[in-house]
């Protein structure tokens, strides 16, 4: 037991090395005084103070919040009620659309890129905020519905039945016991949703149009000059808020009842 | 409680006319596919009165319950309350409140909140929900302990939040579904007296479910026996367990000894029961009817009717010889196993004292009643 736990340790660490070393070495540089990356040249916040100033990294900075704001809230909205519906199906039905739902986060987001465009082409829809931010809400329904269905199935069908009992109408049921209890769920579908959309690449890549570049995107093109200290700062920011919302998340749901 | 006041839970508050029944059940069928759950089922609850529906699990009464409930509804017959047909009336604007079995409290809500949940719903002023809540906290005995959380209840505690839940909102029947059966031995007991008291002050008409014989036998006004949907019999406790309609009902209310044989010649007033077993005489019975001579039958007999005697007792009773068994010392009683044939053990009972050290394991033995407390079940 002692032995093979010295060899399990050892094996997690690298794996772990493997896993966040590269993020790490990311946040040192951030603080790298040096122009020209790989030498070390003393710590300073100026990479920092530079995004400030860099207008078009403002924009994106607020295209990116503004989608991930409108697209959470629709994921959340529609994703909810799905789920809600889908409990009243005949068990075979659920399945079915389970399954469906599951296809999203299988197939590759390429391939959901491409369709999204084609999508908009053929109806004519200017690809700008709006497309992107309608992709999104495509790809967090399937999230958000899978986890307030999982907390959903935890509620004891005698706590609705003890609230008709009581006198509540259906929406009462709805506003005073089912909505109570899946709120931590909610709230932890909200940041995951709000997260993923707010770092996704590909999916907006094929659905923006000009104007409508968001954080990831102008990433991508400023490293295409070259990676700067700059991307290094961005990228450990962005590294911060995800980290902080997927925390939130999970403290949320680890505090169901 | 204030002695000029009215009590603050009584039944002629919501009588409507004394005459007529609070529930009257007719006839209701219930289908679970190719299962008929409740088969043809009919009985009336007087009001004030404690109903329960007792039966093994799976006999159709927790479906009987819902069906007041309006969370499942009748194939077949009708269910009125007070007068009134309950078919497709959804449960919330039905005058009946159910006690669930596993008390079913929100979980996010306190306890003044759990308990004010129907009043709120009924739009009553948050003056008159303090009042009527305190009331009811106090009927249970839990004043003081408004702001807990269900989670920080006992299971005792929880189970009077539950029942305070349902009584505040002084429905016309009080519903319990196994009300009792998640507490411990001691608690149980303690909350079955509690529960009768509570019943009887507010003057609750009750429908209880629940397959604890005892419990019914110590709660109840009238219990109903249920068995495979069907409702067998319907009486006081006294009648249901002395007089049982069937060998069922008689194993299900408490140990039913049982012989069987065949109906011999009159001897007088009574007739001659002769047992299966030809080694034992013929035994004095005394019942109603004009079964012939011939008829094969079953005698059952409950343990606290048979006295027991080392010697053959010189009486013209019915006496049955055997040979001690098991000797089973359960604190205030003794209880024998006693071989009354080759494969065939009748249970009695003695006061555990001095004289019940008499018999031990393997001593013959003669056991004798009066014919008047045997009963007859004719195949």
């Amino acid at each position: 037991m002692r032995r093979g736990s010295t060899g399990l340790s050892l094996v997690s660490g690298l794996a772990m090395l493997f896993l966040y070393g590269p993020i790490l070495v990311l946040v040192l540089y951030s603080f790298n005084a040096a122009h020209l990356s790989t030498a070390w040249r003393g710590t300073t916040l100026k990479w920092y103070a530079a995004l400030w100033h860099d207008e078009a990294l403002l924009a994106a900075t607020a295209n990116s919040l503004l989608i991930a704001v409108i697209s959470t809230l629709g994921a959340t909205v529609l994703g909810g009620l799905m789920a809600l519906g889908m409990e009243r199906m005949p068990l075979r039905r659920q399945q079915i659309i389970e399954s469906g739902l599951a296809l999203p986060l299988v197939i590759p987001e390429v391939m959901m890129g491409v369709a999204l465009m084609l999508l908009f082409v053929t109806l004519k829809m200017p690809l700008g905020l709006t497309t992107v931010m309608l992709g999104h809400i495509v790809f967090n329904i399937p999230l958000v519905t899978i986890m307030i269905r999982a907390r959903l199935r935890k509620l004891d069908p005698a706590l609705r039945e003890a609230a008709a009992d009581l006198g509540a109408d259906s929406w009462q049921v709805f506003r005073h016991v089912t909505l109570p209890f899946l709120r931590p769920a909610i709230w932890g579908a909200v940041l995951v949703a709000f997260t993923v959309s707010l770092d996704d690449f590909l999916v907006t890549f094929f659905t923006a149009g000009p104007g409508a570049t968001t954080l990831p995107l102008k990433v991508y093109s400023m490293i295409k000059s070259g990676v700067t200290p700059e991307i290094n700062a961005l990228s450990a920011l962005l590294l911060v808020i995800s980290m902080a919302c997927v925390a939130v998340s999970l403290h949320l749901q680890r505090r169901e009842v | 409680m204030a002695t000029s006041s009215t009590p603050p839970f009584t039944a002629s508050e919501q009588s409507l006319s004394s005459t007529l029944p609070t529930i009257d059940i007719r006839g209701i069928v219930r289908r679970h596919g190719a299962v008929t759950a409740v088969d043809r089922v009919s009985f009336q609850v007087r009001r004030g009165e404690f109903f329960s529906i007792l039966g093994p699990s799976g006999a159709g009464k927790t479906s009987v319950l819902r069906m007041l409930a309006g969370f499942e509804d009748p194939d077949e017959g009708d269910l009125l309350i007070d007068g009134q047909s309950m078919l497709g009336v959804p449960p919330n604007r039905r005058p009946v409140n159910l006690v669930f079995q596993s008390y079913a409290l929100f979980p996010h809500l306190t306890v003044f909140e759990n308990v004010a949940f129907g009043l709120k719903m009924r739009r009553v002023s948050s003056a008159l929900v303090d009042e009527q809540v305190r009331q009811a906290l106090t009927m249970v005995k839990l004043l003081g302990k408004e702001t807990r959380m269900p989670a920080q209840l006992s299971g005792g505690e929880q189970q009077r939040v539950a029942l305070a839940r349902a009584l505040v909102n002084k429905p016309a029947v009080v519903l319990l579904d196994e009300p009792l059966a998640a507490l411990d031995q001691q608690l149980r007991q303690a909350m079955q007296v509690e529960l009768k008291s509570i019943q009887e002050r507010a003057g609750l008409t009750c429908v209880c479910v629940t397959h604890h014989q005892e419990e019914a036998m110590m709660m109840s006004d009238r219990i109903a026996v249920m068995h495979q949907g069907r409702m067998w019999q319907v009486g006081s406790p006294r009648e249901v367990y002395e007089r049982p309609c069937n060998l069922f009902v008689s194993r299900f209310l408490g140990v039913s000894n049982e012989l069987p044989g065949t109906i011999d010649v009159s001897s007088g007033e009574d007739r001659l029961f002769q047992p299966a077993d030809n080694e034992q005489a013929p035994l004095r019975v005394r019942f109603v009817g004009t079964e012939q001579a011939g008829r094969s039958a079953t005698l059952s007999l409950r343990p606290e009717h048979i006295r027991m005697a080392q010697e053959r007792p010189s009486t013209s009773d019915p006496v049955l010889s055997g040979e001690i068994e098991k000797v089973l010392f359960a604190g205030s009683d003794t209880k024998y196993l006693v071989r009354v044939g080759h494969d065939r053990f009748w249970e009695t009972r003695m006061t555990s004292n001095a004289s019940s050290s008499l018999f031990s394991v393997g001593d013959p033995v003669f056991l004798h009643w009066s014919p008047t407390d045997a009963r007859l079940y004719f195949e």
